[in-house]
């Protein structure tokens, strides 16, 4: 329950995108059904949005699976950070958690284990709570946006909030030169990639950020210690 | 698309992530990430989201062709501008799309 209070005020950001998502994917077409299965398979915001918006392009299905996937491989860094404070568990614990780790959930409970904060038999409960919490808000936000999707008209031009959305996922990230670096190649890539075959423009473009990212982050460094460099990495984080 | 298709789609990419979130907490002490690909996983929701944005923003048609008077750049630019500064996710898409509208309606 701790957790579930702990996550509260961090709804307000996920409600509209979840009314967005839920939106969106009624005016393109979508059955409900078909809307909120795919909200319960995906559980990923962000890779929801790009899945929409490539359908919406008519992006190759391959295209779509691997960019949903590109946007989701933070996910393997957020496990490997939780994984000494979970691993212990039966799978009935890990499996269900695991489907529910959200951007969230995570940013709010890697801070208390790293603090040591949260620890002994239960911190894992807390861990659920916030999954959990994160989970049904999503969940409910994207229904109530399926219920709302066809009562909009085309004139509003609601197919500019996607791209609005991910400007307001992407610019509060940008916290040091390194990530701007990443983002502004990335999306320069793109705008000028975009005539490549089968989408291919915004994988080359995200490695292009990505690599960007490293290189500035390592040319800053060079002056520095090597405390520095790892106290750097721990802010990153 | 078909629905079988859409269905596939949702399957792949929804195996695939739980794999992702999975796999440390499942793999833990037998294999450790290496420093490099973490350091390079801190910046691909930047550069992807990045290579998502700006394309969707400057090619209104989803076809590749700039357009000339597009409303969409100077609504994205003060949608960035209320991002940056409020880092508010409601008034980000509140007033990105008043601006949208505002402009399509100078434009028209």
């Amino acid at each position: 329950m701790q957790g579930v209070r702990t996550l509260m005020p961090l709804t307000p950001g996920v409600i509209p995108f979840g009314l967005v998502t839920g939106v969106m994917a009624i005016e393109m077409g979508m059955s409900p059904t078909t809307a909120m299965g795919m909200t319960l398979i995906f559980y990923s915001g962000s890779a929801q949005m790009v899945a929409l918006q490539l359908l919406h392009s008519g992006a190759l299905p391959l295209a779509i699976v691997l960019t949903a996937l590109i946007i989701n491989l933070r996910f393997v860094m957020y496990s490997a950070s939780l994984a000494p404070h979970l691993h212990h568990l039966p799978r009935r614990w890990t499996w269900p958690v695991s489907y529910m780790l959200s951007d969230q959930s995570y940013a709010l409970c890697t801070l208390r284990f790293a603090s040591g904060e949260l620890t002994g038999p239960f911190a894992h409960w807390f861990y659920a709570g916030t999954a959990f919490a994160m989970w049904l808000a999503w969940q409910l936000s994207v229904l109530a946006g399926v219920c709302l999707g066809a009562s909009i008209p085309d004139t509003w031009s609601l197919s500019f909030a996607i791209p609005l959305s991910f400007l307001a996922l992407l610019i509060p990230g940008l916290r040091n030169v390194p990530s701007l670096a990443a983002a502004t190649v990335g999306g320069l890539i793109a705008v000028l990639a975009v005539k490549m075959p089968y989408n291919l423009g915004l994988v080359t473009a995200s490695i292009g950020g990505v690599v960007a990212g490293v290189v500035t982050e390592s040319l800053r460094k060079k002056p520095a210690s090597h405390e520095c460099a790892s106290a750097a990495e721990g802010d990153a984080q | 698309m078909s629905d079988l298709m859409l269905w596939g789609i949702f399957l792949a990419a929804g195996l695939g992530t739980f794999a992702m979130r999975v796999s440390f907490i499942e793999l833990y002490g037998r294999w450790r990430m290496p420093a490099l690909l973490s350091r390079a996983l801190i910046y691909v929701p930047a550069s992807v989201l990045a290579a998502l944005v700006l394309p969707a923003v400057v090619y209104p048609n989803g076809q590749g062709a700039f357009v000339l008077n597009n409303p969409q750049i100077p609504a994205a630019i003060i949608a960035t501008f209320v991002a940056w500064k409020t880092r508010n996710t409601l008034l980000t898409l509140g007033l990105g799309m008043a601006a949208l509208w505002a402009f399509k309606f100078i434009g028209a």
